[in-house]
């Protein structure tokens, strides 16, 4: 573990520009986006136990604090493909490393024009009670 | 460096195509990855919707065999993809060749787990005719 916690703290000292910052969000939004996945095979799998075990089952998805987790899901997968077309313009394209900055923070805004209306739409459930 | 670009640079140096291959494989399967994950959200959460999620709704789209093979595709290069850049994660924190081939260990194994399951579940569930 302690190699991990070096590693994220060396992380968090770095510099701390724009590209620093993406790069550190990209291996944190790729790492939770990851575990979910495993947890989400886990569930389908047990599809297989039948309508009984699933449907009970079902309730932690659809209780409110996993709606509000859900809501980090969509971000992370969000920013992770963002940010992954931003890699792939700066990997086929050297120039724009000159724009780096201003390719991020467009970025950010095109992360969040689609990430805010999707988290409302997705917590209204919740105060709707 | 970090160990993943020490890892390029050996590629380059040795002439190893499978760092370049691997680099290859990201771009491509994140291409894919971003049209099929950000539908299947889009899907779940917006067509259909996580209350109307249930045994009797996956009954019914699996029905369609082009659903299936949807999400054989989602559970490959998600997977693939997520246990690639967790060799990143893993190679740039575990150091020591024995504590790294322990971790890379586990976690491919998991991950292997994880794709048989996902791929027996797509395909063996209540296939009626």
């Amino acid at each position: 573990m302690v190699p991990i916690v070096q590693g994220l703290l060396g992380a968090l000292t770095y510099r701390g520009s724009e590209g620093q910052w993406a790069w550190l969000l990209h291996r944190l939004s790729g790492i939770g986006v990851l575990l979910f996945l495993a947890l989400h095979i886990l569930d389908i799998f047990l599809l297989g136990l039948g309508p009984g075990v699933f449907d009970e089952l079902l309730f932690i998805y659809k209780a409110p604090p996993f709606r509000v987790m859900e809501v980090f899901l969509i971000f992370g997968v969000l920013y992770h493909a963002i940010n992954g077309i931003r890699i792939m313009i700066i990997d086929f394209w050297p120039q724009s490393t000159l724009v780096q900055r201003t390719l991020f923070r467009v970025e950010l805004v095109i992360v969040a024009i689609i990430f805010i209306p999707a988290a409302i739409a997705m917590l209204a459930p919740i105060f709707r009670g | 460096m970090s160990a993943s670009a020490e890892r390029i640079a050996r590629a380059r140096a040795t002439g190893n195509s499978f760092e370049v291959l691997s680099w290859f494989f990201m771009r491509l399967s994140g291409v894919i990855l971003m049209f099929i994950v950000l539908f299947h959200l889009f899907y779940m959460h917006f067509v259909i919707g996580v209350d109307k999620i249930n045994y009797a709704l996956v009954v019914q789209r699996w029905e369609n065999p082009l659903w299936r093979v949807f999400d054989l595709f989602l559970l490959f290069f998600a997977l693939t993809h997520g246990l690639n850049g967790a060799r990143y994660v893993i190679d740039d924190y575990v150091h020591g060749s024995g504590l790294n081939l322990l971790v890379k260990s586990i976690v491919y194994t998991l991950g292997f787990a994880l794709l048989l399951m996902g791929t027996f579940i797509i395909f063996t569930f209540r296939i009626t005719s």
